[in-house]
């Protein structure tokens, strides 16, 4: 009872409440991992995207992957990819399904699922039923990705 | 794009070589110790395994080399306060039975043990040791007291070999851990090994990813000041991954620390180690 009502209130006020219109974790179509449809029906806001990446709290995508793009940010990681070129290497599409759930391409991979909401074990409480990060947060995130080309 | 091409993708990204450990030698107030050695046979995905202590920075580690140096010592020296300070109903410190705590060499190589069917660490040793015979109040998992008494109890082994047994009596609690030891948790859904065995070595942003290993236990942590048991810094692990951590003392902990102790066999103890 108590647990219930404190998912409840999570739900009620985390930051990844999903917001009208957007589309649940659970209904996200891939089709080869790949996820067409925008998340929100919006367009992302790539300046609002770079600070998800780097925001510890939000992405922390920094935390595994290198980004050339932010020198102004120390310790980068090295447990994934660089993302230099990264929007140049896939399309947005693909970058919808990677970030959504990378688990649907790379098998076994130690990327976190960014759009899921249930699946996991144990969470501690005020994480359960969320998703790590909100439908609005994944397209700028992605918005920012498909900026970064080579050259 | 094809799912072949996603496949090799992904297959570069997991070929990247480990920038790794590095090339350092310890020794402690003159002592060798052995911070490289061949895994184990059980270890099916690593060849050699690495102490913590390779993987820190040149000052974090110079701290470890000289125990005037070593800021552990001030809660070992605490320790032997204790040690001798009688405590509970029955009138009896530490001292009162056990001669000389240099008696304890070689204990900490051997923790966890299987005891009349049951997984012990040091903190469950110390406690029986304070309600059974001293009548006392047992200590807190992780609290200073505690990890003051299992560094000054560990100290006496330090240099000496991790030798944990696996088999026998042992073996279905190391079957436990080695099985949460590759179970993801948290909403991060991460197990132990995705960090500590498929990328040590790597930086995970200021980090620089270890193997994980437990020979240099309690560790005093430049981050808190403080030395820290094996299941304080598994919670810490499991909250890091949006986890709820299992409980210090409990039976998934001490398996896991016995599934840990094996991965490290050959490492000296380091105790009391000091890590970032």
């Amino acid at each position: 009872m108590k647990r219930a009502l404190i998912l409840t209130l999570c739900t009620a006020f985390g930051a990844t409440a999903v917001a009208a219109g957007d589309v649940k974790p659970a209904d996200v179509v891939y089709e080869d991992g790949v996820v067409n449809a925008s998340l929100t029906g919006q367009a992302g806001d790539a300046t609002n995207g770079r600070k998800v990446f780097a925001n510890r709290k939000q992405g922390n995508c920094l935390a595994c992957h290198a980004n050339s793009d932010m020198p102004e940010e120390g310790f980068h990681g090295e447990v994934g990819p660089m993302m230099d070129g990264v929007g140049e290497r896939w399309t947005e599409a693909e970058l919808r399904g990677i970030v959504s759930n990378s688990k649907m391409v790379f098998e076994g991979t130690i990327m976190p699922a960014f759009y899921i909401d249930s699946g996991y074990e144990r969470p501690l409480d005020k994480f359960a039923g969320q998703s790590i990060l909100s439908a609005q947060q994944v397209e700028d995130i992605i918005a920012y990705l498909m900026t970064l080309k080579d050259s | 794009m094809t799912k072949k091409l996603w496949a090799t993708f992904a297959l570069i990204s997991l070929g990247t070589s480990a920038a790794a450990q590095d090339s350092n030698s310890l020794s402690i107030d003159g002592e060798a110790m052995v911070t490289e050695i061949a895994a184990p046979s059980h270890m099916e995905n690593v060849d050699t395994i690495y102490s913590g202590w390779r993987f820190r920075s040149v000052e974090t580690q110079a701290l470890e080399m000289d125990d005037f140096d070593n800021p552990a010592f001030v809660f070992v020296e605490q320790a032997e306060d204790l040690w001798d300070k009688v405590d509970g109903a029955a009138g009896k410190a530490c001292s009162s039975c056990h001669e000389d705590v240099a008696d304890f060499a070689g204990l900490r190589t051997q923790l966890p043990r299987v005891d009349d069917g049951e997984l012990v660490t040091m903190e469950n040793l110390i406690n029986e040791c304070r309600t059974e015979r001293m009548e006392a109040e047992p200590w807190k998992w992780s609290k200073g007291n505690m990890t003051a008494m299992t560094a000054l109890i560990g100290v006496q082994s330090r240099g000496m070999p991790m030798n944990v047994a696996i088999d026998g009596d042992a073996a279905p609690f190391w079957e436990k851990g080695k099985e949460l030891y590759y179970t993801r948790v948290g909403q991060l859904d991460m197990a132990c090994s995705n960090c500590h065995e498929d990328n040590y070595g790597m930086m995970i942003r200021a980090d620089h990813l270890s193997q994980g290993q437990v020979n240099g236990f309690p560790t005093y942590r430049l981050k808190n000041a403080k030395l820290n048991s094996i299941h304080g810094r598994f919670k810490g692990c499991m909250k890091n991954i949006r986890a709820t951590p299992f409980k210090e003392g409990g039976d998934e902990f001490k398996a896991l620390e016995l599934y840990l102790a094996s991965r490290g066999q050959g490492l000296s103890v380091e105790t009391p180690s000091v890590r970032n």
